[in-house]
């Protein structure tokens, strides 16, 4: 039974580690290769901070001898959804798309000449869609999942935008004494091999958010090994103390107990290798669905079991396990050979160690919390919150030890005195299992809050960003214009045209939109800083409007000017929250933004009217334009559409908040277990001073109920400030938004009864027992006390 | 008769033998009276006193305490005795680590309701334990401790107080000295005494002296 205590234990510590590890590897290494598939990192590329590049330009620098490999990218709707079209030239895309010959016959000549090829992974589009395909397509494993890629004079065709190249890769091997580029074409931008590009930052902070719940599960399963450690060496004092008086050496003992705990450490490992494995493959479906709808980086599904988080999870199995029982041998090494263990518990000894531990505590908030001032940056956010919940956890047993001194002073009555008394006294022995409670119920709060803050924060954005009832998408501009004069001619309230342009902001892809002066934006678009008379400024060119990301990654805020394009300078009339996007985003009048773009495309528009009347405007649109259903979207479908994915972010969060949960309240048992030996020894004189053992073991109960009760009001704070990091210096530093908190006492109140079970649970093993332990068995404890 | 015990037989279920540790013991006690019990270790003294302070069952027989049988009687019914009429001072005290003296002395007569924070106070001067009242145990002498658990049951103001071996701890003038205290709390409020001891002297010095062996009292 106890045995079976101590391997679950170090079994569930190392299954939680190992179970986050894996999602983290597993996606990891996904990532990893779909970079290398894209080529993103390895190849400089050049692009025109202005927009496209043109052809001649392209002419030019092979001319001068570069070794360059033109990109065109679009997005295409194909077989009902949006997909990444890439145009490569195939001749000198440094890349092979194609599939390998053996699996599939593709002559060069197929995919040059018209109608061409397109090329995508098997679970992009599936070879059964080809039907609804403009272009016969071949699957291919060797393009990145979630992206079409074809010869770049098809793509030209599909998308619309002839003799227009979007960046151009240089390739690796160059001849020699070649004019610098600079001098060749001034304009481009040449942007050097990255290590990293938007998705992959975006990603990274996903994965440490996973990290951090790994860092988080690893100390909750340290605290758990020692404590089962603890019980196991408890179990053996008796056993140690014989062997010492019959004269058998002390480092023989240690070494013996040493061996004895490495094997167990080694069994459970292995244990919780399996669980994690369990755990990680089930959720690992929805961590990928999460990665992909987010933030587009295609993710696969399916979990392959890999050396590394293998040792890992054995690793700190041991390591655990070991560290652990040293502490526990050192307090073997200096145990008595003769007196019994311990009766000596008024508590006065402890306090003066809560004092020095809490003064550790503080130390380490004070570090935490000027890691930011000093450093800045996405780490120190991580430091400052580390530091706030180690030194928080480490300041528990003093905190706890005050509250109940207080209510001790309250108490009424023989009995109520000596709980409130004796729950002090119990504080050590129970303080690390209370702190692995204060620190999964402090998560809990603060990412509760967060998912919480941000889902609101969300749906209240959703609705002012998609005010129109309706967004349509035409094939062409063409079309695009059709509809729209059919449009304005009666049928709808009003035309938002949506056009943008893709642009360079601030050393950063952005993409910049212009729009009609229109109540539409004026009365919803969310805005979180701007001048007076924003729109205003907007409508008649003066003014443009960014979103978020790139007022606070180049620290622009309304009143400073930026530079939309190459030689166009504007002041930034507003910032506007814009979540969900990685990349920069800007707003202008659509006059201004045609005048400084040639060819924007004029494709997208929203409709506004009344919202009874859109289902029938949409049957209208799609039969007088013969319009595939895709090309128009309903706002209430977009709406759903993009929370779902929200949604599912926050599913993975949400499970490992409650297995941290559970995690912790199992940490409480193996204390209690560990204790139990010295605990009977103090409740038997009540018992024989009159006390039922029913009315015990309900007292039992209740202690760890309060215990847990107290520990989790006190979590209430440190998970808000948990909550604060998060949104205000977390998010900002790797998404680049800040997100308005919200308070959610009513998720509290869940959480504080969920930890009352957890405490009751906990003791109930316990309790259990004590109140079935014959009279007889309670004598003994006084016989083996002489 | 305040305690009559008609002959109890008990028997613990050890591994191989099945030897009765009580076999047909017969005891009776006065109200007011002093008794003491002496026997070999082992031979089942404080068995004894655990069965007539309700703490544990036996196999047959009956105790009668103040005419009321005790085998009839509940879990909560036995707690009620030991927080009522009857008080042991166990052999190694019990004293609660996590109280001060002075509310481990309150804390038994707390418990059965009858607290009387003047007769404690006295409690406190007559046992010699002023200025130790905010000590916790453990800042305790052994012979300080003893005291304790002395006063913490005469507190209680039982009809029938037991001792366990009270004084085995100590040096023989520390004991004598215990030994009046008890006595004369016991007399001043009229309650019986059982006390079980090794020392012949200190049995002597009781009304009554009974040994224990093989199971019967004679
Ligand atoms: N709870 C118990 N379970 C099993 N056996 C017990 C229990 N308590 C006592 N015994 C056994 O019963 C016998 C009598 O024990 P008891 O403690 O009553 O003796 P004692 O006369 O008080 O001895 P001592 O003078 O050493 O205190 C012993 O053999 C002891 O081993
Ligand atoms: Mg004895």
């Amino acid at each position: 039974m106890q045995l079976a205590t101590l391997v679950l234990g170090l079994a569930l510590a190392t299954g939680l580690w190992s179970a986050v590890q894996a999602i983290n590897t597993q996606a990891r290494e996904n990532y990893a290769e779909a970079a290398e598939r894209l080529g993103i990192n390895r190849f400089a590329t050049l692009s025109s901070p202005s927009g496209p590049i043109a052809v001649d330009t392209y002419v030019r620098i092979r001319r001068a001898g570069w070794q360059v490999s033109p990109v065109l990218e679009g997005r295409i709707g194909l077989a009902g959804r949006s997909f990444t079209l890439l145009g490569v030239d195939v001749l000198t895309y440094p890349m092979e798309i194609a599939p390998q010959a053996d699996e599939a016959d593709v002559s060069p000549a197929d995919v040059l000449t018209a109608p061409g090829r397109l090329f995508a992974h098997p679970d992009t589009i599936r070879n059964t869609e080809q039907a609804a395909l403009p272009v016969p397509l071949v699957t291919s494993d060797r393009v990145p999942r979630g992206i079409v890629m074809t010869d770049i004079g098809t793509a030209e065709r599909l998308l619309d935008r002839p003799g227009q190249i979007s960046r151009m890769l240089v390739l690796a091997s160059q001849p020699r004494d070649l004019p610098p580029l600079s001098d060749i074409v001034p304009t481009l931008k040449l942007t050097a091999p990255r290590a990293g590009d938007d998705l992959s930052r975006l990603t990274d902070s996903f994965h440490l958010n996973l990290t951090a719940f790994g860092l988080l599960s690893f100390a909750v399963g340290l605290f758990i090994v020692h404590g089962t450690a603890g019980l196991a060496f408890e179990q053996r004092r008796g056993m140690v103390r014989t062997l010492r008086a019959l004269g058998v050496p002390l480092g023989l003992v240690m070494r013996l107990l040493m061996v004895e705990l490495g094997i167990l450490a080694l069994v459970a490992g292995g244990l919780g290798l399996v669980l994690g494995y369990v755990v990680a493959a089930a959720l690992l479906p929805d961590v990928a669905a999460t990665l992909r709808g987010l933030y587009g980086a295609p993710v696969s599904g399916s979990l392959r079991l890999q050396p590394e988080w293998f040792a890992s999870g054995i690793g700190m199995s041991l390591a655990g396990a070991l560290a652990a029982g040293t502490h526990a041998l050192w307090q073997v090494r200096r145990l008595p050979i003769l007196t019994a263990p311990g009766q000596h518990s008024s508590g006065l000894a402890s306090e003066t160690a809560f004092r020095r531990q809490a003064q550790a505590g503080v130390a380490m908030m004070l570090f935490g919390l000027s890691c930011p001032w000093l450093l800045g940056g996405l780490v120190s956010g991580f430091v400052l919150l580390a530091g706030l919940m180690l030194g928080a956890a480490l300041m528990l047993p003093l905190a706890l030890s005050r509250v109940l001194s207080l209510i001790e002073n309250r108490a009424q009555g023989a009995l109520a005195e000596w709980f409130w008394a004796d729950l002090r006294s119990q504080l050590p022995g129970l303080s690390l299992a209370l702190m692995a409670l204060l620190l999964a119920l402090a998560t809990n709060i603060g990412v509760g809050t967060m998912v919480s803050s941000f889902r609101l924060t969300f749906g209240g954005w959703l609705d002012q960003r998609l005010a129109s009832e309706l967004y349509i998408t035409a094939r062409s501009n063409e079309e695009g214009r059709r509809i729209e004069s059919w449009l304005s001619d009666g049928q709808a309230d009003a035309v938002l045209p949506i056009r943008h342009a893709e642009t360079w902001i601030v050393n950063q892809p952005a993409r910049i939109y212009g729009i009609v002066d229109h109540a539409t934006y004026r009365d919803n678009w969310p805005l979180i800083a701007s001048l007076p008379s924003v729109w205003d400024r907007v409508a008649d060119g003066t003014g443009i409007l960014i979103n978020e990301q790139l007022a606070r990654r180049g620290d622009l805020w309304p009143g400073d000017s930026v530079t939309p394009a190459a030689g166009w300078t504007m002041t930034i009339a507003g910032v506007y929250s814009d979540y969900g996007n990685p990349d920069g985003q800007a707003i202008v009048s659509l006059p201004l933004l045609l005048s400084r773009f040639d060819g924007v495309p004029a494709r997208q528009f929203g409709v506004r009217i009344s919202p009874d009347r859109a289902p029938m405007l949409k049957d209208a649109l799609l039969r007088n334009f013969d319009l595939p259903a895709s090309a128009i979207a309903n706002q209430a479908e977009i709406k759903d559409r993009s929370i779902a994915v929200f949604e599912k972010t926050f599913v993975v969060t949400g499970a490992l908040n409650v297995l941290t949960l559970g995690v912790a309240s199992f940490a409480i048992l193996t204390s209690l277990l560990t204790l139990w030996t010295m605990r009977l020894p103090q409740l038997a004189p009540l018992w024989a001073l009159g006390l039922t053992r029913r009315k015990l073991a309900r007292l039992e109960l209740l202690r760890s109920v309060v215990l847990a009760g107290v520990t989790g009001l006190l979590a209430l704070p440190l998970g808000l400030a948990l909550a604060w990091v998060l949104l205000a210096v977390i998010n900002v530093e790797s998404f680049g938004w800040r997100l308005p908190m919200h308070l959610f006492p009513l998720d509290w109140l869940r959480l504080w009864l969920l930890a009352l079970c957890a405490g009751a649970i906990a003791a109930a093993l316990p309790a259990r027992r004590l109140n079935r332990m014959p009279p007889s068995a309670l004598l003994k404890v006084f016989a083996d006390e002489r | 008769m305040l305690l009559d015990v008609q002959n109890v037989t008990k028997t613990y279920p050890v591994a191989d033998s099945t030897r009765p540790v009580l076999d047909g013991a017969c005891l009776t006690l006065g109200a007011g009276e002093t008794l003491a019990l002496t026997g070999e270790s082992g031979s089942g003294k404080s068995t004894l006193l655990h069965l007539v302070s309700a703490l544990d069952g036996f196999d047959s027989g009956e105790i009668l305490l103040d005419g009321m049988a005790m085998s009839p009687l509940s879990d909560v019914q036995k707690a009620a005795l030991r927080r009522g009429p009857v008080a042991l001072v166990f052999q190694q005290l019990n004293l609660i680590p996590s109280l001060t003296v002075l509310q481990n002395l309150a804390f038994h007569a707390r418990l059965g309701g009858r607290e009387d924070p003047r007769q404690i106070a006295g409690l406190v001067d007559r046992l010699g334990l002023a200025g130790l009242e905010n000590r916790y145990p453990e800042q305790l002498s052994g012979g300080q401790q003893q005291r304790v658990a002395i006063g913490r049951a005469i507190a209680l103001r039982p009809r029938l107080l037991l001792a366990d071996e009270p004084t085995g701890n100590l040096d023989e003038t520390t004991s004598d000295a215990v030994l009046d205290l008890m006595l004369d709390l016991v007399r001043g409020a009229g309650t019986a005494l059982f006390l079980v001891t090794h020392s012949p002297r200190i049995a002597a010095r009781m009304d009554r002296h009974l040994v224990l062996k093989n199971g019967r009292i004679t």
